[in-house]
């Protein structure tokens, strides 16, 4: 397995749907190849940032937002009932 | 068992809430604007990177709520099923307007040789994630990374890594195989790593 190999099939890697021969091929190349490993383990790391920073609001919600859209969502359903 | 000597707990509070809701009181219309549209607005702002068309998301996905009030089931807490809301409402909106040109993504990939090894290997980051989001400038740069990806896998990488769907509930919300959203979400999170390493990566020497 070529390192571009792995890395074309390591999201099935860590999804687990990589076939058994596949994934000892893919381990095994692992061990034996750093920027692979620093690789996975950066890719996993993206994952995990954009789900804490998103995760977190951006900034203090309630004044952001404007008095006007609050104004029509309200007026919208008195309108639509 | 939730119940504190201050009075009801958070779970009878919304159901009280839900009752006023189904019962058409304004009062309670313009409570569940006020605490949710917030976040509402941060959740559509970010699928849709365009502040009106937020907006317009939002205000949709109230009027949906309030249609919808009635077949709400308590087992879930309304801001989760407010946030189903809002992410379909986005969703419907990137679907009807006009789609933008988009940069193709391979210039984010990373590159490799004819031998198969990479042009430029990995290093490890620097930073453990937790002391590195400790770092309001990385945090923004996640921010702009994702906002920077093209659209088609943006909203991949944040219907499967952010809103947590599964591969399947995302190809039917998206209208794709699950074996292209797999592609676009393996492509969206290499493309996003591309453009996080050059904050993180170890300093030469």
């Amino acid at each position: 397995m070529t390192c571009r190999e792995l890395v074309e099939f390591l999201l099935d890697y860590l999804e687990e749907a990589l076939p058994g021969a596949q994934r000892e091929e893919f381990e095994h190349h692992l061990q034996a190849c750093p920027p692979c490993l620093a690789y996975l383990e950066t890719y996993k790391r993206t994952v995990q940032l954009g789900k804490t920073v998103c995760a977190e609001p951006e900034g203090p919600i309630p004044d952001d937002v404007p008095e006007r859209l609050v104004q029509a969502i309200l007026a919208s359903r008195r309108k639509s009932v | 068992m939730t119940q504190t000597a201050d009075g009801p707990g958070p779970a009878q509070d919304e159901a009280a809430w839900v009752a006023a809701l189904r019962a058409g009181e304004e009062q309670a219309f313009e409570k569940l604007v006020r605490a949710y549209s917030g976040r509402m607005l941060a959740v559509a702002r970010r699928m849709l990177q365009n502040e009106s068309d937020a907006q317009d998301a939002v205000q949709e996905a109230f009027l949906s709520s309030f249609r919808a009030i009635d077949r709400f089931q308590g087992g879930s807490r309304l801001s989760t099923w407010l946030h189903r809301i809002v992410v379909n409402a986005a969703l419907m909106k990137l679907r009807s307007r006009q789609r933008r040109p988009e940069d193709p993504i391979e210039e984010l990939l990373p590159k490799f040789l004819e031998d198969g090894h990479p042009v430029r290997p990995a290093v490890e980051w620097k930073e453990s994630a937790q002391s590195a989001l400790e770092r309001a400038e990385l945090r923004a740069a996640v921010r702009t990374s994702i906002d920077r990806l093209p659209e088609s896998y943006r909203t991949v990488l944040l219907l499967r890594d952010i809103e947590e769907l599964d591969t399947q509930e995302t190809a039917r919300l998206l209208e794709l195989s699950p074996n292209a959203v797999k592609i676009r979400l393996h492509r969206a999170r290499q493309a996003l790593r591309g453009l996080l390493d050059s904050h993180l990566r170890e300093a030469p020497g």
